[in-house]
């Protein structure tokens, strides 16, 4: 079920596309879903389905064929550093290999208490502030250092 | 001068606000094109006069574009504004959107009066939700002023914009893909033709444009065509937004004239970093060939120079800059990953091709290349080239063939030594 405060965030984007084009805030919707429930569960996909009116499969094909959707738990901070050729010249390797050194895992995987998610990325349209990560999608920090990443990950409770 | 056209609002406070926006006469010219009724020729004449030219990496004539809109349409038409920004290296959409959101809004409106379109989105790159909600919220001001909405100005004009979160695809930067997206759906580029302007968004006539072409509008259209083109160069009018990244020592997006000479654009951003030697420029996107750096130190920002100088393309303008100490295998290794990764999967030579150009690349910089490999890449390369939908399949291949033909003896050590030489 989803629940009340996702289905108005999802009539809200609804409102922008014409009556007749539900599926066009399928994006949205299962981006305020996982927002809410931390992954995109097939209950979940279902869910978002259910209430565009669209088949499952067109959900589900969304949620597969875009980066950002988890379709697995994730943990309760998900960092993504982006690792293309921008971030690469500024030593992002060296950000990577910091992190998996402070979290005890390899990228693409979940800390044992759930609580860090390690990933890399691909560009995030920020290269100037290279080299950088993402947490939870939403929350950029720029121009990392291993000492800004001990600080982040001290206030990341 | 630099930050006259995207950028105005950059040094202000609150640069992002109607506010701000308004006390530099934003939506004035607007407000004059909608209730003087200015024809839409006349306004076509001068986006053509201005020499603007698509800046999101094709440069094709915006003017042009706009007269392929069919004027008298009898339904819905569309306006796309493609802030998908994720071609590496590029990063000027997110600052013109995080600084001066209302002169997307208001270029938008622009275009959307002279085509006789009531409905727009932008569709903003998944990564930079930040900027999404700033967007967001210059869409409630300018509809709350009555700058976006019905009957605007008390005339019959009204349009309705909206703005579309991405979610990591970089090929939804194809304007088709972007449109399938739109309309909810995985982002696979369509088939040409029929073009956009006749089959977009829900089937309906649309026109889509990067968000720097509209942005430069509002200026076009308030100060004149002739003044934009004297900014740039013949057949490169206007300024440019320039985002510098990699190994300067400043980092960041600089909008000047083109034709500025490369060497002025490499000092504004510091030069190269750490006192080193320049080895080599990106100069448009990842996509774009690599130019040695005597080559690129030659040029001048514009299309024409970038072409015939440099052998490359200007591209979105985003310049990666590379210093003596790069390993250009492992850079490439690097690129050829992130095509084979963004591959949407639809065309075989594409889908295949990519993976093969990656694992091959890959196999090299990992110290296990086999003498037969630089010929594998050119020959995959090729058999990309022209023959799939979009051109993803061609950005895939630019880097390689571009990356072996200057720095063959790179690959070539590492193929024979099974190290870099840049380590001997
Ligand atoms: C793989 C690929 C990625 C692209 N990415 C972008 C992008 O991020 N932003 C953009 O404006 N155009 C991008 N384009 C170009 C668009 O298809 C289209 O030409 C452009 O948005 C038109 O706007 P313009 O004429 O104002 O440049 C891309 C093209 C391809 C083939
Ligand atoms: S390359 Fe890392 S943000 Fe663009």
């Amino acid at each position: 079920m989803l629940s009340q405060d996702s289905t108005a965030q999802i009539d809200k984007e609804l409102a922008k596309y014409p009556a007749d084009q539900r599926r066009a805030a399928v994006m949205s919707a299962l981006r305020i879903v996982q927002a809410e429930q931390g992954w995109l569960s097939k209950e979940a996909i279902a869910d978002v389905a259910n209430y565009l009116g669209i088949p499952e499969i067109a959900a589900l094909e969304v949620a597969t064929f875009y980066n950002m959707y988890e379709l697995e738990p994730v943990g309760k901070y998900k960092l993504t550093v982006c690792t293309n050729i921008s971030c690469l010249l500024r030593d992002s390797q060296e950000i990577v290999e910091h992190l998996e050194s402070c979290l005890g895992v390899h990228c693409g995987e979940t800390t044992a208490d759930g609580k860090f998610t390690l990933r890399e990325g691909e560009c995030m349209g920020a290269c100037g502030g290279a080299p950088l990560l993402h947490i939870n999608n939403t929350d950029m920090h720029e121009f990392l250092t291993p000492e800004k990443i001990d600080a982040l990950l001290a206030g990341l409770k | 001068m630099a930050n006259e056209v995207c950028f105005r609002t950059l040094d202000l406070p609150n640069p992002a606000s109607l506010e701000t926006y308004r006390s530099i006469g934003g939506y004035e010219t607007l407000k004059r094109i909608v209730t003087e009724k200015v024809p839409a020729t006349e306004i076509i004449n001068q986006v053509k006069i201005s020499g603007l030219r698509g800046r999101g990496g094709a440069g094709f004539p915006t003017g042009l574009k706009w007269s392929f809109m069919p004027r008298y349409y009898d339904g819905e038409k569309y306006l796309v504004c493609n802030s998908d920004e994720g071609e590496p290296g590029t990063f000027k959409d997110r600052d013109i959107i995080r600084y001066n959101p209302h002169q997307v809004i208001e270029g938008m409106a622009i275009a959307a009066y002279t085509m006789g379109v009531r409905t727009g989105y932008n569709y903003i790159h998944g990564e930079i939700w930040a900027e999404y909600q700033i967007f967001e919220r210059a869409l409630e001001e300018a509809r709350a002023a009555g700058f976006l909405g019905e009957n605007l100005f008390g005339t019959n004009f009204s349009f309705n914009l909206f703005a579309h979160h991405g979610y990591g695809a970089y090929i939804c930067g194809e304007e088709t893909a972007l449109i399938e997206s739109i309309e909810g759906k995985k982002g696979q580029p369509r088939f040409k033709p029929p073009f956009p302007a006749s089959y977009g968004v829900f089937g309906k006539p649309t026109n889509v444009n990067n968000t720097e072409s509209y942005a430069s509008i509002p200026y076009i259209m308030q100060h004149g065509g002739q003044a934009f083109q004297d900014l740039g160069v013949p057949n490169s009018g206007g300024t440019k937004i320039f985002s510098v990244s990699g190994h300067v020592e400043k980092p960041g997006n600089f909008e000047i004239g083109m034709g500025t000479p490369f060497p002025d654009l490499l000092a504004l951003a510091g030069g190269v970093w750490k006192g080193r030697k320049l080895k080599a420029v990106i100069p448009g996107g990842s996509s774009t060939a690599v130019v040695p750096a005597d080559m690129m130190m030659q040029c001048t920002m514009d299309y024409d120079s970038i072409s015939k100088v440099g052998k490359s393309s200007l591209g979105a303008g985003s310049v990666i800059v590379m210093d003596e100490s790069t390993d250009m295998v492992k850079a490439l290794s690097r690129l050829s990953y992130f095509y084979y990764e963004e591959s949407c999967g639809q065309c075989t030579p594409c889908r295949e091709g990519t993976g093969w150009l990656w694992r091959v690349v890959r196999r090299i910089a990992e110290g296990k290349g086999r003498p037969e490999d630089l010929e594998l890449l050119t020959d995959v390369s090729n058999n990309i080239s022209g023959r799939t939908i979009c051109a993803l399949g061609d950005a895939a291949a630019t880097p390689v063939i571009s990356f072996i033909k200057h720095f063959r003896p790179e690959f070539e050590y590492y193929i024979e030594h099974g190290r870099s030489m840049l380590a001997a």
